[in-house]
This record gives structure tokens, sequence and C-alpha cells, in this order.
């Protein structure tokens, strides 16, 4: 498959037909084969990449959830402001791209910061439907502003170590795709490490299995609530800048990216950090092999398989309890 | 015995609300004979159409500094009152009922998209009132509807414009690669109905989301078939990351992407991805190589001055569209004034309007007015839009 | 009982502000506004029974809608059908998607089941964009015939008004029935505590479902009178942006309350009016006053404004903050 052919010269080609017409027309064309292996592995290399993605969102919301019980709509606009912050600082700065990563990393954790400190805090106490729909004002006011500040136009960012695909057993990787694999599983492991050896990663831990308990013995909830919004836009904003330049930056990428990597944290189980993972690779591997089946109904398509997983197993896979 | 009293108290401060409102609103729709010309713009400013709202709402907001800077129309200044729809059809019907009702607006500018435009469509027959959208899809003037006209050309003639391109190139096996809006979805229309009637035959039809991240999964299978060449249909950043995607899988076969990424945007975001594709366009991308010859030269020439000069960033094709219904407003309410019939028998008898998008010849038949020879082949090279030999 | 006839004054009341108000208006722009509050206020109270009641979340609730106002337009457009027998199929075909869904997907609890209602919502709205045989898909239906009563065509602002008035009306007294009978109490238990209302024997799974499929007749009613009123039915109308503006709706006006239905549809529907002249800051404006209703008026506006209303009658300076 994939014929080199010099540039515009289609003439050179020649397609596999079937028998010729009793007229001696041409036979028909033969496509829509089944996808060979190189084709699945490429299906498999996009899907993981996005679906990390999805993961690293995905945890950003288990995060929270863990903390507050409530689902931050604002996540999606978390990973739209790492890109936009990173594409203006690599781009329109001239930041050398580990500082411009460095930068919207530190700009969204703040943003998660005040998110919690303006909306969240102030509202503590009231009902869990009560603070999500204060996510989703404040998922509308960041769209907004980023319109302001960003423009309505994608924005590119230029790759890390630069565009030249690898060849791998008849699938392309881009060392973007690499970065993007690298680096969420570097911070999958580095938040695992914060949850086993440190302390404060302990107390975050100890609150998301039962709140109460934790209170009981001296943590202090509402720092832990704190904690969990700004490390969510950690996480967001990395998220944001590492696949943007795959993705492009564009103020309303949060929304589809919010959407599925919420579907991820559900498909993986809520609450559950390596479930959130694992459902983010999942959903990004069924919406990569979707698209070579039939690529109009590749959401369907993804969106139906969790619906299958979830009446299978309605706490999705590694949940632990229903909600 | 709280509730009900509560019931009624906030209907009332709820009504109160709605009869506030309705002290802007005059008792009965005439024409206004008064000094300025009021005319309603309706655009996507926000939500997910605003790339195309910004540049048709800075073009319009431009054109009315100068025109009244020029002396207005007949010496009446000419006021253009924006609604943003949000990329919203119920907000857009919700804009043109406001501007009619509350405005009395002589006609109706935009809106931007296809399913925003056919919301308005009835209303507008309904209250008479002149609509000029800046929407694309065919269905806007095909049936013809009395008050509806639009100034974007059509897919239908830029597939009509390829197809001479990919015969003259020995393309005869091609796939689509279209985006699953309205947008996307038109153009897929016409290449179904058009390139096999003229002897290409479309191998695969896929398609992608408007904000999808990557088309790899898509275009791996159109690898597997004997396509010679790939059609895109949408607007950026998706064929962008087309281009894109197709350079990293290493697919030597030639991108031709549609009308719709005749603007920088699809220039940045592609990078060098972009050299080598193929495009039909409004003249407006190469005004600088059209021949001085071209009726449209001057026209071209001022407008991408202006709204540099302006806004500081490239006109783009979009902003066009309203440029060309703002215009073709102007020229007809000098001849007209301010009358809604008048106006719009008189741009059915519009014949040789130039344009941004190319020269206007309405008729009874006809609310578009353009034909294939509004679009021009242009080609990236180098990063810049190269005018083909036609 | 005492409770019913307050609640049945205060729907009478209103009722005949509802009548009065088409004279206070000059303009189509107005009653049509009107209408689409009257007609998201269905949806809203569907929503509010089946959130504020029963406790089961829905982020595709304008999928039903969807499904209603296709229906009406592709059976009076394309079949030929009589708009109120369209009418008829889009609350019938409103009620058994929701039947047919609900089975399973009541399965699912809390963000699970918000999810697959979500999935769901996705899911109507591809087949609406892909089945372009039947919707047309990305073109939409234009031209959809009005409704008429008495040969008289509802075609004008007033009348659609008064429809749609009248729907509303009929609603909220359905909806008030339900929460003052067995099913509301029901309802409320699986609410408080889905085990144990198992425990006292309420039959929790069925009494979800019903309330379900009601939301899900009511939706398609809504879907309707909006095919009709509009005139034009477009995929992009009933996606996902739809369904979490109706949770706003829901949960801005007070989700335990028949009022706060209309009182929270009203209110979106204004304020995103009112703030449109303001073109790009619209989007942040909406964005922090439905951020600082929700932290003021945590229990959404009808209580808050309710709060508010006591405190004010009782002036006691020393007094806590209410619903804070």
């Amino acid at each position: 498959m994939g014929r080199s052919s010099k540039v515009g010269d289609a003439a050179s080609l020649t397609p596999p037909r079937g028998p010729a017409g009793a007229n001696g027309e041409p036979g028909e064309i033969r496509s829509g084969m089944a996808p060979s292996v190189s084709s699945l592995l490429q299906y498999l290399v996009s899907g993981v990449t996005l679906g990390s993605i999805y993961g690293m969102i995905a945890l950003g919301f288990t995060l929270i959830y863990n903390s507050t019980g409530v689902v931050n709509f604002a996540q999606g606009e978390f990973v739209a402001y790492g890109a936009l912050v990173a594409i203006s600082c690599s781009t329109t700065l001239g930041l050398p791209m580990p500082l411009a990563v460095l930068a919207a990393l530190v700009a969204v954790t703040a943003l998660g910061a005040v998110l919690e400190r303006l909306a969240i805090r102030p509202a503590r106490g009231s009902s869990v439907i009560t603070l999500i729909i204060i996510t989703i004002g404040a998922s509308i006011l960041l769209r907004g502003i980023a319109m302001k500040l960003w423009g309505p136009d994608a924005l590119p960012m230029r790759h890390f170590s630069g565009e030249t695909p690898m060849g791998f057993a008849g699938a392309s990787v881009l060392p973007q795709h690499l970065w993007v694999m690298g680096i969420v599983l570097t911070t999958m492991i580095a938040l695992w490490l914060l949850g086993e050896r440190t302390q404060v990663g302990k107390a975050m831990r100890a609150c998301a299995a039962d709140r109460e308990a934790a209170q009981l013995v001296g943590i202090p909830a509402s720092r832990m609530v704190m904690l969990s919004f700004a490390l969510s836009g950690m996480l967001g904003g990395l998220a944001g800048a590492i696949v943007a330049p795959l993705a492009m930056g564009q103020f309303d990428m949060g929304i589809m990216l919010g959407l599925k990597g919420f579907a991820a944290a559900i498909l993986g189980g809520i609450g559950n950090p390596v479930g959130a993972v694992l459902g983010g690779v999942l959903l990004g591997v069924l919406e990569s092999v979707g698209a070579g089946v039939r690529s109009e109904f590749k959401d369907a398509i993804a969106f139906g398989v969790m619906l299958l997983v979830l009446l299978a197993k309605p706490t999705g896979l590694l949940g632990r309890r229903a909600q | 015995m709280r509730g009900s009293r509560c019931a009624v108290v906030l209907l009332a401060a709820l009504v109160a609300c709605l009869l506030l409102g309705a002290t802007g609103f005059a008792a009965k729709a005439k024409a206004p004979s008064g000094a300025p010309y009021v005319i309603g713009a309706i655009f996507s400013i926000t939500g997910d159409a605003s790339s195309l709202g910004i540049p048709e709402r800075n073009t319009a907001e431009m054109l009315e500094k100068s025109i009244n800077a020029a002396g207005g129309i007949n010496g009446h200044p000419l006021k253009i009152i924006i609604e943003d729809d949000r990329g919203d059809n119920a907000e857009a019907l919700n804009a043109a009922m406001r501007l009619v009702e509350k405005d009395n607006v002589l006609a109706i500018i935009g809106p931007s998209r296809t399913g925003t435009t056919l919301a308005l469509v009835s209303y507008m027959e309904r209250k008479e009132v002149p609509l000029i959208s800046c929407a694309a899809a065919i269905q806007i003037v095909e049936p013809v509807k009395r008050w509806v006209f639009k100034t974007p050309q059509s897919d239908r003639m830029a597939v009509h414009k390829l197809i001479p391109y990919l015969k003259q190139k020995g393309i005869r096996r091609v796939a689509t690669l279209s985006d699953n809006t309205a947008f996307g979805k038109g153009g897929l229309a016409e290449m179904e109905k058009l390139l096999p009637a003229a002897g290409i035959a479309i191998t695969a039809k896929e398609e992608y989301g408007p904000k999808d991240a990557s088309m790899e999964s898509q275009l791996t299978k159109i690898r597997g078939t004997e396509a010679q060449a790939v059609i895109c249909w949408g607007t950026p950043p998706g064929p962008a990351i087309v281009a894109k995607n197709m350079k990293q899988l290493g697919m030597k076969i030639p991108l031709i992407c549609s009308h719709g990424v005749a603007n920088a945007t699809f220039l940045s975001v592609a990078g060098s991805a972009a050299d080598g594709v193929v495009l039909p366009a409004g003249r407006l991308i190469v005004v600088d190589q059209i021949p001085k010859s071209d009726p449209q030269k001057q026209v071209l020439e001022s407008y991408a001055r202006a709204y540099q000069a302006a806004f500081k960033k490239p006109a783009d094709t979009f902003g066009g569209h309203a440029w060309d219904a703002v215009q073709l407003l102007a020229k007809v309410l000098r001849q007209t004034g301010p009358d809604r019939e008048k106006i719009r028998t008189a741009i059915e008898r519009t014949k040789g309007f130039v344009g941004t998008g190319g020269i206007f010849n309405f008729s009874r038949t006809d609310h578009n007015g353009l034909s294939k020879y509004a679009f021009v082949l242009v080609e990236v090279k180098d990063g810049k839009w190269t005018l083909l030999a036609q | 009982m005492k409770r019913e006839l307050k609640r049945y004054q205060a729907i009478g009341l209103v009722a005949m502000a509802a009548i009065a108000l088409p004279r206070a208006m000059s303009a189509d722009y107005q009653l049509h506004l009107a209408a689409i509050i009257g007609i998201n206020t269905i949806i809203v109270l569907g929503l509010n029974l089946l959130m504020g009641y029963a406790g089961q979340v829905s982020l595709g609730q304008a999928a039903f809608v969807g499904i209603g106002a296709y229906a009406s337009a592709i059976l009076t457009v394309k079949v030929g059908l009589s708009p109120w027998l369209g009418m008829a199929a889009a609350v019938a075909l409103g009620a058994l998607t929701a039947a047919i869904v609900g089975v399973p997907l009541l399965k699912l609890r809390g963000h699970y089941l918000a999810m697959g209602t979500l999935g769901f919502g996705m899911i109507v709205h591809i087949v609406l964009v892909q089945w372009d045989k039947l919707t047309d898909g990305t073109v939409g239906i234009m031209g959809i015939p009005p409704l008429s009563a008495a040969g008289v065509a509802l075609e004008s602002a007033p009348s659609m008004y008064y429809l749609v008035a009248l729907c509303v009306i009929v609603s909220t007294a359905l909806a008030s029935n339900i929460i003052d009978s067995r099913v509301g109490r029901a309802m409320r238990a699986v609410h408080g505590s889905e085990v144990a209302a198992e425990t006292s024997g309420v039959d929790t799974a069925r009494y979800k479902l019903q309330v379900f499929i009601l939301s899900g007749a009511l939706a398609g009613l809504a879907g309707s009178l909006y095919a009709h009123h509009v005139t034009y039915v477009h995929p992009d109308t009933f996606g996902f942006a739809y369904s979490i503006q109706l949770v706003v709706m829901a949960v801005l006006g007070g989700m335990t309350s028949i009022w706060g239905a209309v009182v929270g549809a009203a209110a979106v529907t204004i304020i995103s009016e009112e703030l449109r002249q303001y073109q790009e800051y619209s989007t942040i404006l909406f964005g922090a006053v439905l951020m600082a209703v929700m932290i003021f008026m945590p229990g959404g506006i009808w209580r808050g404004a309710g709060d508010l209303y006591r405190r004010l009658r009782r002036m006691r300076p020393g007094r806590a903050r209410a619903g804070v």
C-alpha cells in the first residue's frame, strides 16, 4: 500500500481490477479491502496518542471528582488554555519549547487554583449539581475570554523535535506522538509516586477513599480541594501543550476534548486514576479504529461501544462502588 | 400561600421585563422615511463559526464607516445593526425578528452559515424583507425564494472548476474526505453528482468532524484504495490537519481542497504541508497576480488594502462575502431608496455587479448570480497562493 | 388537599396572566420569545421531575426534543400526514424511545447515567446528520406546515403562543398532579435513598422508568411545537449544547419546583437575548452571570427569590443568611 509516485503524475498508478466487462470496459475498481496489518498498526498509533491525551484529561476529572464529587465541566478549557498559552509563548514570544510548556503548565495550574478559590470555595456546601452548573458557567466564561485573547482561528504550534515521520512496521510515527505518549506515561508515574511516597499524595488518596474519615484524622479537606483543582489544572494544561502541535490550538477545542475526557473517566470507572487513563486510551483506539471502519459513524461507534461496556459493567471498567 | 404569591410576583416581574423590552418596538413595520438607511446584519460572531462571522462583521463595520465618510447613500447615512447568532439556528431567528420588528431594517445581510440562513427563510418570506445570505449552500437559492439571495459561490461551481484540471492531470480516481457539516456535506453531494458523470470515479468517501485532531485513520484507509488524489472539503483547521497527516503518512498523491481553505489560517496552520495543494478560489487571495485588465482587480485591491490597514490581518473570502452583500445593497439603495419591494426587484435586476467573489448577474431565477468563472485555480507554492494558468 | 388547592389557584392565576400577555405585546418577536420560553418550560418540567424528584440526571434531553421535532417534520412534510397526527406521533415516539432506551440506561447510576444519556444524545445527533434519506441531513427540513384548529391555520405569533401556553398549563397541571400523587411520593423516596426506598417495597426501577418515559413524552411534545413554530429543523439545534442549556435552565430555576421550570427557562432565554448585543463579550458575561447566580442562589432562582422575599419581610439583621 502507499505506492509512491511523482506529485501530480497519477497516470503511473495501475489499480487492481475485477474482470473486464462484456464490451471491454475496464473492470470495477477494487476498493474498501480489509485493513492490512500496517493499517491496523497506524490506527493504533494515532489511537493511543490521542487516547493518552484523553486519559490525561480524564485524570483531571478524576482528581477533582475524588475530592469534591463534582464533575468539572471546565476541564476541557484547562486543556485549551494550556495549548494557547504554550502557542503564545513559543510562537509570539519566541521562548524555547521547554519554557513554553512550563509556562503553560504554571499558568493553567494557577487558573485551576483561581477557579477553586473564586467559584468553588464560596459555593462550598451546595449540592453537587449546583457546583457542576458553576463549572459549566466557568467553562463558558473561560471560552469567551479565550476567544477575546486569541481570536477565533486555529493556531499552529511547532512540533517539539521536528516533523520527520519514522517508519515502524509499515506505520508512520511522528516524534510528537512519542513525546505525547512519553510525557503522559511519565506524568502517570510521577502521580503514582506522589500518591505512594509523599505525605500530600497519601492525604489526597485518603480523601478520595473516604472524605469524612480523612477529615477525622485531621486532613484539611478544603486544602485537598484546592490541591486537586491546581493539579487538575496542571494536567489539563500539560495535555493541551503537548497535543497542540498535532491538533492545533483554538479557543473552543476544549468542548470536544472535555467531553471525550469525561467519557474516558466514566468508561474507566470514575474515581479510579488507572481506570481514567485506561478509559482514555481505549476511547482513543475505539475512535481511531472506528474512523478506519466507517468514518461517518466513528463517534457513534466510539460512544456505542462505550455504552455497551457500561451496560455490561455499570461502574466502568475499574470502578469501585456505585456513586 | 407563599407559593402562589411568589408565582404571581415572579410572573409579573417576567411580564415587566418583556414589556420594558416592548418599549423599543414600533407598532407597525413600515419602512422609515427619516434620514438613515438602516440595514441589519446577522453573523456568527461567537460560537464555532466565529472564524467566518468575525471577518464578516469587521468588513460590514468597515464599509459602514467608509460609505458614510464618502457622503452616505444619496446623502442618507447608512446604519448597519449587527446581531450575533452565536452559530445557533434558533438564535438567528430571534435576531432576524428583532431586526425586522424592533429596528425596522430595510434588508438583512447574512447569516454566515447554511443552517442559520435556512432557519430565517420562511420568516423573511412572510415579512417580505430581503435577505442576502453569506452562506454557501445551494439550497438557499435552489429552489428560488422571492426574498432570499446569497453572495458566496456554490459548491457546484467549485467542482465544475476542478473537473477540467483533474482531467488534464490524468486523474480518473479520487477519494473524498469531507467534514460532516453542511459545507462538507454539500460539497460531497455535488462531487457525487458531477464527478462520475465526468468519468472520474470516487474510490472512497471518508468523513471527519470539524474539530477532530487527526485524520490518519481515514487517510490510511484511502491509501489502501487506488485513489490518485484526495479531495478535501472543509474549512480550517480540518484540511490543514489533513495536509499534515498526508505528509506524515508519506502519501505522495496530490491533495485538492475546496474554496473553504482560501484564507490565511490554512496556510499558517498547515505550514509546509500546504505546498502543492490546489484549490478553486475567488480571486481575492491572489489579487497581486490578477492582471490589471481583470474587471475585479480594482475592487479586490481596494478591499484587500482597506481590510489589512483596518485590522492588521489579510482579507479573506468570508469577509469578502459580506463586502459583496453590503456593496450590493448600497448600490441598489442608491437607485431605489428605502423601499423593501423595490430593493428586492432591483437586486434581481442587477447585472454586472463587480464584487470580491466574482461578477454578479442576478435574475428572477438566479438569486446567486455567479458561475464557475467566479473561481480561479490556485496552487500553494512555497507557502504562498499562486495563480495557476486557467 | 389544601396544598393542591393553593397550587391550582396559582396555576389559574398564571393562566390568566398568560392569556392577557399578547394584549401587552405589540410585536411578533416578543410573542415568539414567549413561545420559545414556553416550549423550553415543557421540556424542563420533564427534566425537573427526572432530576429534582427522581434524582436521575439526563444530559441528552435534547435528543428526545429532536426526535419529536423530526417526527413532526418528516410526517407532515414528507409523508403528508395531518400536523395533529404528527404531534401525537412525536409525543408517542418520545415516550417510546425513552422506554426502549430507559430500560438498559436506568440500570446506571449517578454520573454513569449522565454519561449514558450523553452518549445516547450524541448517537441521535449523528443519526439525524447521517440518515439523510430520511432527515435531509445537514440541510434540514424546511416548510413545515402549521397546525390548524377549526379550519384556521395557527400561523400567527399570537395563535402559536396560545397553543404553547395551553400545552404549558396542561403539562404543569399534569406534573403537579404527579408530584402530589403516590408516584410522586415514590419518586421522592427514590431520590432520597434508592436503597431505603427499595427496602420499603417501592419498585424503584418501575418508577424511574415511568418518570423517564414521561420526560421523553414532554420533550417530544415540545419538539413538535418547536417544529411547527419555527417551520425548520436542523440536527445541530438538538445537540449536546442544547442538552446542557436545558440542564442549566432546570437547575437555575430550581429543580424541585414546578415554577422553577418557567423561571429557569425564562431567565436563560431572556438573559441570553439581552446579552446578545455585547457580541464577543456576551459569552463572558453569560458565564459570569451563571456562576454568580449559582453561587449566591444555590437552590436556584425560585428558591433564592423566595428566600429573599422572606428575608425582606422579616428584616431581622441578626438572622443568618438562608441557603448558604
